[in-house]
């Protein structure tokens, strides 16, 4: 059953072109993968399925669980059961961890927080009672990030890069994360520009030039991405000739 | 009920805890208008209000290596409609001194109320002075608050005061601190207030780093809605070597507000150093696009952050 379809989507930005008819099926309690170089559009798509102000698409039509929410505001997908662990996570001065992180839950829950940053190697007591601020690295930030994300439980969790700014040790408990988040019923839509992350996906679309180009068995597509894809043969955004590829 | 009741009803209402005037360890003083109406010393601490036409004259006075346990606590307010009141104090405090200040200043009915506080303040070396002042206005905005500081910093001290009005009506705000710091001492000032309505703001805070290896740090977080005006200068003067300073001001716009920071940084030795930032506009749209992003609502995604920055 598909939680989310993306029904050819178009976006412009300041007059350039940044999706261009995209389309999309996300099967629920799967980890779909979205891989792609930098400036394909990867996080323009997850702030367009998100709502984020400025990024209403100008063409197509985006259903989650059946419904059309194209038109729907940022907070209504969000509690519809839609979130977004961004890339670069904002900074709140005089926000707690804790204060953070139980935004998104229903109810106060302290040990479901503590688990939250178990999962992401992070000692509950030493984040806690610290601002989501300065004095947090980018590295911690985005642990945090995914941590909140985590205990919101959501319907179906965009994650944009959650693997940039981690150390290669941390990576592999991201990894264990992203897998506990789909055991714990979160559809898992994995944004990433590396190919071995994306292979912990049950299924991987290869976007390029703001559509999606290739879509199969994440171990196939990312083959396919490393041999075709680094360096780019057009190295043109967006792109002059047809590189569509998708069956 | 008594003045001093409602005095202390009003004191509950900004926040302060109406235990502490039953504590016989901890000192108080209460003055509604130009009345005493509460007082409690404790050892080492000499506060000494004398009644005038429009207000109370105190002057205050810390023995020498005294340490001060617990927090003493201040509570100025007029309760009527209309009224005045002057507070001028004069503090001494003496080296080896350690001693913190809260008071709380309600004004819960004021519709034409005027409260002005002139401040002299001499703190001894390898002392510890903190002040803090949190208000409680009513929802009227008939309220002038005048605050007025002279302060000086001896060796090795550690002078820290927050000053907050984050409950009510602003009114018209003009406050003034000025302060100089001698050798190995560090001044730590910080200002939290929210605007709205026709509230003005202005506040000037400054501080003279004139003692080697003196420090500063001035903070103003502001928030401003509807037609609210705000203008912070935030000065620091560096001209000793090794004095260090840094000048942080946040203010966030809704609506109509307007808001102005002057951060004046001045070095006048070579090996002095000051610093600032500013931010001014409206609440970032990236903060509340994450919050929302949790099921927020945009106001209650706004309320948040603001609530953040003023904490």
């Amino acid at each position: 059953m598909e939680i989310l379809r993306i029904d050819k989507i178009s976006l412009n930005l300041g007059g350039r072109q940044i999706l261009k008819d995209l389309s999309l099926c996300v099967k629920e309690g799967t980890i779909h993968s979205i891989l792609g170089s930098n400036a394909a559009g990867k996080s323009s798509l997850a702030y367009v399925i998100m709502g984020c102000c400025d990024y209403l698409p100008q063409e197509g039509r985006i259903y989650f669980r059946g419904e059309d929410i194209t038109s729907f505001p940022l907070s209504k997908r969000a509690k519809m059961g839609l979130t977004l662990a961004w890339q670069e996570p904002a900074r709140f001065e005089g926000l707690t961890v804790r204060d953070y992180i139980e935004v998104g839950m229903k109810k106060k829950d302290d040990a479901l927080i503590k688990q939250a940053l178990h999962e992401v190697l992070l000692e509950p007591k030493d984040y806690l009672d610290r601002e989501v601020g300065k004095s947090l690295s980018g590295g911690e930030r985005k642990r945090i990030e995914l941590a909140a994300v985590f205990a919101m439980k959501p319907k179906l969790a965009i994650l944009d890069e959650p693997d940039s700014g981690i150390d290669i040790l941390a990576l592999d408990n991201i990894i264990k994360m992203i897998k506990a988040l789909k055991k714990q019923g979160t559809t898992v839509l994995l944004i990433t520009h590396r190919e071995e992350v994306s292979e912990i996906a049950d299924i991987t679309s290869l976007m390029c030039s703001g559509t999606i180009v290739n879509e199969g068995k994440s171990r196939e597509v990312g083959k396919y991405f490393k041999e075709k894809c680094i360096p780019c043969p057009t190295k043109v955004f967006p792109s002059q000739k047809d590189i569509r590829i998708k069956e | 009920m008594q003045d001093y009741e409602l005095m202390l009803d009003a004191y509950v209402k900004a926040g302060g805890l109406p235990e502490i005037f039953r504590d016989s360890n901890i000192a108080h003083l209460v003055i509604h208008e130009n009345k005493v109406i509460g007082k409690k010393l404790v050892k080492g601490l000499i506060l000494e209000p004398k009644e005038t036409v429009s207000g109370v004259d105190i002057n205050l006075k810390i023995e020498r290596n005294i340490k001060i346990e617990n927090a003493v606590h201040l509570c100025f307010g007029v309760l009527p409609k209309e009224g005045v009141q002057e507070i001028n104090i004069k503090a001494k405090i003496e080296d080896g001194v350690g001693i913190k200040l809260l008071a709380h200043c309600v004004f819960p009915n004021a519709v034409k109320v005027i409260h002005r506080m002139q401040a002299e303040i001499e703190v001894g070396d390898n002392a510890y002075y903190e002040y803090n002042e949190v208000h409680f206005h009513g929802e009227n905005g008939g309220i002038e608050v005048i605050p007025k500081a002279r302060i000086k910093l001896g060796r090795n001290s550690h002078l820290v005061t927050n000053f907050s009005l984050l409950k009510g009506r602003v009114g018209v705000f003009d406050l003034d601190y000025d302060t100089e710091v001698l050798d190995n001492s560090s001044l730590d000032m910080t200002a939290k207030i929210y605007g709205y309505a026709d509230d003005k703001i202005k506040i000037r805070e400054a501080g003279k780093l004139i003692g080697r290896a003196s420090r500063g740090l001035i903070k103003s977080r502001i928030a401003v809605k509807d037609n609210a005006i705000s203008e912070i200068i935030n000065e620091l003067t560096a001209s000793a070597p090794e004095a260090r300073g840094h000048v942080d001001c946040v203010e966030i716009i809704q609506g109509n507000a307007q808001a102005k920071a002057i951060p004046i940084v001045n070095a006048t030795h070579e090996f002095a150093k000051v610093t600032h930032e500013a931010a001014i506009g409206r609440v970032d749209k990236k903060q509340v696009e994450t919050l929302m992003s949790r099921g927020l609502e945009e106001e209650e995604a706004i309320n948040i952050v603001i609530s953040g920055v003023l904490k």
